[in-house]
């Protein structure tokens, strides 16, 4: 009896140990006080040595988390329990916080170097008048072929895809708006359509890809691409980017009639305890040196017009990453989506997934 | 002795996590799947699911990989866990077999990767006797292949427990009264081993109607199966309660797997009682 009461003693006095630690560790994370930022970012989605930087400048401490999707950021956030200074969602995912009143509106006044930003990545439909989110990086989606089972220049369309020389060479990236977006964009639809009809004149469009599709995966597409596993792939261009530097027979395309454009972009939830901090923190990021060196670094397209004087010429030329003016005027920005329409467009996607063969 | 009185006060730390890991968790996700996304009681999930013909058509096809990887495993490990009876170091061969299962699954994935590519390992083993590239990745082929070899382990240990349980005598007996090997393994060995056989099968067919990973790691997403449509409704739509549903719909069909292979001496008794 008397080890039995210590035994149980014994858990008891972990528990509360281990409970009394972890109140601890929330406490001081979520106390942050004066000196701490808590940066929650994608991962691999900035340069460290910036970090660095910054912290030796203004002397902050950073705190770095990342994340893998906008829908866990949002959860997590949502969720309450963080204390998040800084955050990083995509385009539809700043209207669905906002909506969700997550979101805290930008004093855009503390912000000097928002002066930086060209002119065509700001007050898009997301946020109209950057009341609550600056962009950090901007892209698109398109196609990444290999010249040694592509010839260079015959791809130029969506369509093109769809040709029978590309059986079960294509690699597709696991993202139900982009492919099923893709799918509209190849008929001249609006890609944040919410008309039935189109959506399954898309979806039958899509399966009928189905025998030139190799595989439907995410990160591993890179890998994959580098391999020279398969001949075409359709994925973002940051990630084209990465593709390219690592083997010299990837090239990307962005295809006609048009893609779609998106956004990551700075955004202080309403959790945010160091504003200060925050507001250096974008600030520093929007210096045209800073933004230089982190699009070299990450390899998306800066929305720092004046930073692109600092990048290698082969880069700032490359008009599939940095398409001209005109192009990205056709390039389509997608909407937030009210829930149901995001469960069609997934259950769509994942009846072509079942069906693909 | 004062703690027979108490014998209860024992299982206090059980109870406790029993009612707070297992219990409370499976109650949340029945109350998340009889609910709607406004938190309004509904049996509005389990229409979707019966009345959508790519849900059923994706509870069939988990069951027929899960059940075409139990298969394969079964066929390579019986024998396998029967020789290794006969062998001289068990213990070391066993261990042998065990090795794998301490490397993560992922990691293991990803070797897959590199020997079933079109550059991999296989490949160009082929290509030395002038054979083109095969395609090996992201088939039914490639997910069978590594799903089998990551579940063998699981499904030889509880075979070869029951085969070496097996008193040798009764296999010698069987010979000598003239029957023929394939009536002895019929009526004496498969009969006794059968209870590692069912554990096996369970520990491989159950995990494996959920599994997501590898669909998509090795199979492209090309075999889609419950665990994706699992991990789409949660991860990326947010839509818990359709999730929570599958969910259940899951559990139900791993309950009727375990009552379909367990249990059976329990039935046997019953019969003498009745």
């Amino acid at each position: 009896m008397k080890r039995l009461m210590i035994a149980v003693g014994a858990i008891l006095l972990a528990c509360l140990t281990l409970w009394g630690a972890s109140l601890k560790l929330t406490e001081s994370s979520v106390a942050s006080g004066g000196k701490r930022l808590i940066i929650y970012n994608w991962g691999d989605y900035i340069d460290p040595a910036l970090i660095k930087k910054f912290e030796k400048k203004t002397g902050y401490q950073v705190i770095y988390q990342t994340f893998d999707s906008n829908e866990a950021m949002y959860t997590k956030i949502n969720q309450g329990g963080t204390a998040y200074d800084l955050t990083i969602p995509s385009d539809y995912m700043v209207t669905k916080m906002r909506r969700g009143k997550l979101l805290r509106p930008l004093a855009l006044q503390r912000i000097p170097n928002r002066k930086y930003l060209g002119h065509d990545f700001l007050h898009k439909s997301f946020d109209v008048k950057n009341a609550y989110s600056l962009p950090y990086f901007w892209g698109t989606l398109g196609i990444v072929y290999n010249d040694r089972l592509v010839k260079p220049g015959s791809i130029k369309t969506w369509d093109d895809l769809w040709q029978r020389r590309f059986r079960h060479n294509i690699l597709l990236v696991d993202s139900a708006r982009d492919m099923i977006g893709m799918s509209l964009a190849s008929m001249h639809y609006s890609m944040n359509t919410t008309n039935a009809l189109q959506l399954h004149l898309a979806k039958a469009k899509l399966d009928q890809l189905g025998p030139n599709i190799k595989a439907i995966i995410s990160d591993e597409l890179k890998m994959y691409m580098i391999q020279n596993e398969a001949a075409v792939g359709v994925t973002w261009s940051g990630e084209a980017a990465e593709m390219l530097s690592n083997n010299r027979h990837l090239h990307y395309v962005l295809p006609k009639p048009y893609s779609n454009l998106w956004f990551d972009n700075f955004v202080i939830p309403k959790t945010a305890k160091n504003l200060a901090g925050a507001y250096a923190f974008i600030n520093f990021m929007l210096n045209p040196k800073n933004a230089a060196q982190n699009a070299a670094y990450v390899g998306y397209a800066s929305p720092v017009q004046a930073a692109w004087q600092h990048l290698p010429q082969a880069v700032r030329r490359d008009r599939s990453f940095y398409p001209t003016q005109k192009m990205v005027k056709k390039l389509m920005v997608f909407k937030d989506l009210p829930p149901k329409m995001v469960q069609k467009y997934n259950d769509l996607f994942l009846e072509f997934k079942m069906y693909a063969r | 002795m004062k703690n027979k009185r108490h014998p209860g006060l024992f299982a206090i730390p059980y109870v406790l996590w029993i009612a707070f890991f297992v219990i409370l968790p499976i109650l949340l996700i029945v109350w998340y799947s009889f609910t709607n996304t406004n938190q309004h009681l509904t049996l509005q999930n389990y229409h979707t699911f019966f009345a959508n013909g790519t849900f059923l058509r994706m509870s069939l096809n988990s069951f027929w990989y899960a059940f075409l990887i139990t298969l394969a495993t079964l066929l390579i490990s019986y024998p396998a866990a029967y020789f290794l009876t006969k062998l001289k170091k068990q213990q070391f061969w066993l261990l042998l077999i065990i090795l794998p299962t301490w490397i993560n699954l992922l990691l293991k994935a990803y070797a897959f990767i590199g020997i079933l590519g079109r550059q991999g390992l296989v490949n160009q083993f082929l290509q030395l006797f002038g054979l083109g590239p095969v395609n090996m990745l992201f088939t039914n082929f490639g997910f069978l292949l590594v799903a089998t070899y990551i579940e063998i382990p699981f499904m030889i240990l509880p075979i070869y427990n029951a085969i070496v349980a097996i008193d040798p005598a009764l296999i010698q007996a069987s010979e000598d009264l003239g029957a023929s090997k394939w009536q002895t393994f019929r009526f004496v060995l498969w009969p006794l081993s059968r209870a590692g056989v069912e554990s096996g099968i369970q520990a491989i067919f159950i995990p494996s109607l959920s599994l997501f990973m590898l669909t998509r790691l090795i199979g492209g997403n090309r075999v889609i199966t419950l665990g994706t449509a699992i991990e789409e409704y949660f991860m990326t739509t947010m839509n818990w309660n359709m999730g929570a549903t599958i969910g259940v719909i899951l559990i139900v069909m791993m309950i009727l797997v375990m009552l379909l292979t367990g249990n059976k001496p329990a039935h046997g008794r019953r019969m003498h009682h009745e």
